[in-house]
């Protein structure tokens, strides 16, 4: 794993000086998600929280344990479809041919919705789509609301927003209920409990659950069982619901939810009141093409040819499910990523996760080190877009750009290519020379000159003598070789360098 | 809220620029799956079995007691027929002798009938999958939701083989629900557990 710099990396926790702005810009003057609100910057960088989660047996040991779980299952279910890499083609370029016409089809899906009974909200930031939400829930006179899993909604903070203003959300998801009811943060797209295991929950579950059998056992069944028990009532008597979506389609309004649990159905369904909160780029243009996302995803998230349950309605049905619908369309920094030519491409993330699952690093880290609630590779992409780079720029570096998320990923994003482009905005916004620039500056100049490129690779031939023979440098060098080497290995100078070895072979010729 | 809207739709316009590339959507994945129907009827019953749901196959002759058959299966022997919640759509020959027809009632009440029958709108061999669509003969979501047991009836007509051959029998505007076995769970170490908040217990009675 490489490691950013050591510096002082700018968090949204500490307070903003007065005047200071609530969010950055973009070159093209587009505003990145604001400061104060949300989760998506940690408080602290991504090494230093990484340091902290490394030490952590048991969470390492659940991690490996779930990932490759995970990962054989999905490879066996992409195994069997013989056109996978035509299906990740056709997702790659709808997504594409969506981001190229993404205010003309927005326009379309609100028409849609709307001649069908729903009513569409536009939201720039989080504060504006939390204020949204909490004055519809406020309109219905209910003090609690039932939620299906999204990622949207924790990106923006919701449920802090509503208790701010007295309502209660109840998570229904078993992995966000477990994470709720553990006072916890999410630290997976899919699997938000993913660090937790099986006695974990159990013990989670005695201590929060009212009424809970006291004999529960931590078989997962059991587990599950007690998680219906305990939301069987609240579905029932719920008024408003509050959820994410999936996928929505331009051309029919369509809004599609996909889930396993039916807490979703639940949620969906029971309720008079439902309000959708949905990031801009989760559109697609066609009913047509849902019949390629349809088969990436499922494959790709939890490893099923096809989860237990999808759900799309249109607006409003009489006689079936909500009476009443809303739809939040969230900014909140989106259109700053589509302002970035190589970086938009992280919009067509479909959350399945299977980045995640399948990185070196998010495998030993977790997902609490990256600080966002997009973790892994794909929100070492997304979050520090969202934000601006400068407020998550530790991130970019946490990849060893293995390249194992591009082959994983079912639309095909180019997640270590992001990953280096954004790196490159990093150390082009520093104003200060750092010693790794001022380290690769003299290189560069080194480089350049066969002279003292010779004369340098000589000198660093001496390095041999540091390292005793061993293949590698020893980690404790004096600082600032430190900074390099506490976290990379850096090889011993061979014997005889290359061109030393050309001119032996092939005497003076060229 | 206009002013939201208009600053948003201004913000993607400045964001693409005036260049607004037209892209191709390379479609030379499958579209059709060319097995026989004989072959999908028995890939769809694997997919289904293998997601833990039942599957009983019957002659269209032989679709009531198979329909009791089910009930067994899902319920056990000695079911109430009252306590069975039908969409108003399924055919009389299907129903087991009083049993309940969904009248509208508000949905949590639904939640004390211990099994629903439905029809289905459209089944996807490949993937094990029944869609319901809100129809009289699917009913409407709630009945295939809150009760513990649900028993879909499937003819051999609205099988096809995999999801591009589904979409175009759908209404994108009707209240669709697609069901692949029993409810289930994979949140605790990613290991699948079936039953959660739907229907614990997924019974087909497939017809041809």
């Amino acid at each position: 794993m490489t490691t950013a710099p050591e510096r002082d990396l700018r968090t949204d926790v500490t307070p903003l000086a007065p005047g200071a702005p609530r969010s950055g810009t973009t070159f093209l003057g587009l505003p990145t998600a604001p400061r104060g609100v949300g989760h998506l910057r940690g408080d602290q960088s991504f090494p230093e929280a990484a340091r902290t989660a490394l030490r952590d047996g048991q969470l390492r040991a659940n991690l490996g344990h779930a990932t490759s779980t995970i990962r054989r299952k999905r490879a066996n279910v992409v195994g069997e479809v013989p056109d996978w890499e035509q299906l990740r083609q056709a997702g790659k370029a709808v997504k594409t041919a969506t981001m190229a016409r993404l205010d003309e089809h927005l326009v379309e899906l609100e028409r849609q919705v709307t001649a069908r009974g729903g009513v569409v909200h536009w939201a720039r930031d989080a504060d504006e789509a939390n204020a949204i939400v909490t004055r519809l829930v406020q309109a219905t006179g209910a003090d609690e609301v039932v939620k299906v899993k999204s990622m949207a909604t924790q990106e923006i903070g919701l449920n802090e927003a509503l208790e701010d203003a007295g309502i209660t959300a109840h998570e229904t998801d078993l992995a966000e209920l477990i994470v709720q009811l553990g006072d916890d943060k999410p630290s997976h797209i899919l699997v938000p409990a993913i660090h937790k295991n099986r006695a974990e929950i159990r013990e989670i579950f005695l201590r929060t659950m009212q009424g809970v059998d006291p004999e529960l056992t931590d078989e997962p069944r059991r587990l599950a069982m007690a998680a219906r028990k305990h939301l069987r009532e609240r579905f029932l008597r719920a008024r408003v619901a509050i959820s994410g979506a999936n996928f929505a389609v331009a051309e029919t309004g369509t809004l599609a939810v996909v889930e396993s649990e039916g807490n979703g159905r639940m949620c969906l369904t029971l309720p008079q009141t439902l309000i959708t909160v949905m990031g801009i780029e989760k559109l697609v243009p066609t009913w047509r093409d849902l019949e390629v996302f349809l088969q990436l995803l499922p494959r790709s998230s939890t490893g099923e040819r096809m989860n237990p349950y999808t759900s799309m309605w249109t607006g409003v049905t009489p006689g079936d499910g909500p009476q009443e619908f809303h739809l939040v369309l969230l900014d909140n920094g989106r259109t700053a990523v589509l302002a970035d030519e190589v970086g938009r491409e992280a919009l067509h993330c479909i959350r399945c996760s299977a980045c995640l699952n399948v990185c070196p690093v998010y495998e030993r880290t977790g997902g609490h080190a990256y600080g966002s609630v997009y973790p892994g590779p794909i929100g070492a992409v997304l979050s520090p877009q969202l934000t601006g780079v400068e407020d998550n720029a530790s991130l970019p570096y946490a990849s060893s750009l293995c390249g194992a998320c591009y082959d994983a990923c079912p639309v095909a994003i180019d997640i270590p290519s992001i990953l280096v482009h954004l790196r490159a905005e990093h150390v082009e916004a520093q104003e200060k020379v750092t010693p790794e620039a001022a380290a690769f500056r003299v290189l560069a100049k080194a480089m350049s000159n066969p002279r003292l490129w010779h004369l340098t690779q000589r000198v660093a031939g001496l390095g041999r003598f540091l390292a005793r023979g061993k293949p590698t440098m020893p980690a404790a060098l004096p600082p600032p070789v430190s900074g390099w080497t506490r976290s990379r290995d850096l090889p011993a100078p061979p014997k005889q360098t290359f061109t030393q070895a050309w001119a032996r072979e092939h005497g003076g010729r060229r | 809220m206009t002013g939201a809207r208009e600053e948003v739709l201004g913000r993607i316009r400045t964001a693409l620029g005036e260049r607004r590339p037209d892209v191709a959507i390379p479609r030379d994945y499958r579209a059709t799956d060319d097995r026989p129907a004989a072959t999908l009827l028995d890939v769809l019953v694997d997919r289904l079995e293998d997601y833990k749901a039942s599957v009983l196959r019957c002659g269209p002759d032989e679709v009531g007691p198979t329909v009791a058959a089910a009930l067994d299966t899902g319920l056990g022997a000695g079911w109430e027929a009252a306590s069975v919640v039908v969409a108003p759509g399924v055919p009389a020959g299907w129903r087991p002798d009083g049993a309940t027809e969904d009248d509208g009632r508000p949905a949590v009440e639904l939640a004390a009938f211990s099994a629903t029958l439905t029809g289905i709108a459209v089944a996807i061999a490949e993937t094990g999958t029944l869609v319901l669509d809100g129809g009289p003969l699917s009913g409407r979501r709630a009945i295939s939701l809150l009760p513990d047991c649900l028993v879909c009836v499937v003819e051999a007509a609205q099988v096809v083989g995999g999801v591009p051959e589904a979409l175009p029998r759908l209404d994108p505007n009707a209240p669709l629900t697609m069901v692949s076995g029993p409810s289930a769970t994979s949140d605790i170490e990613l290991q699948r557990v079936e039953g959660v908040h739907g229907p614990r217990t997924l019974v087909v009675v497939l017809v041809g």
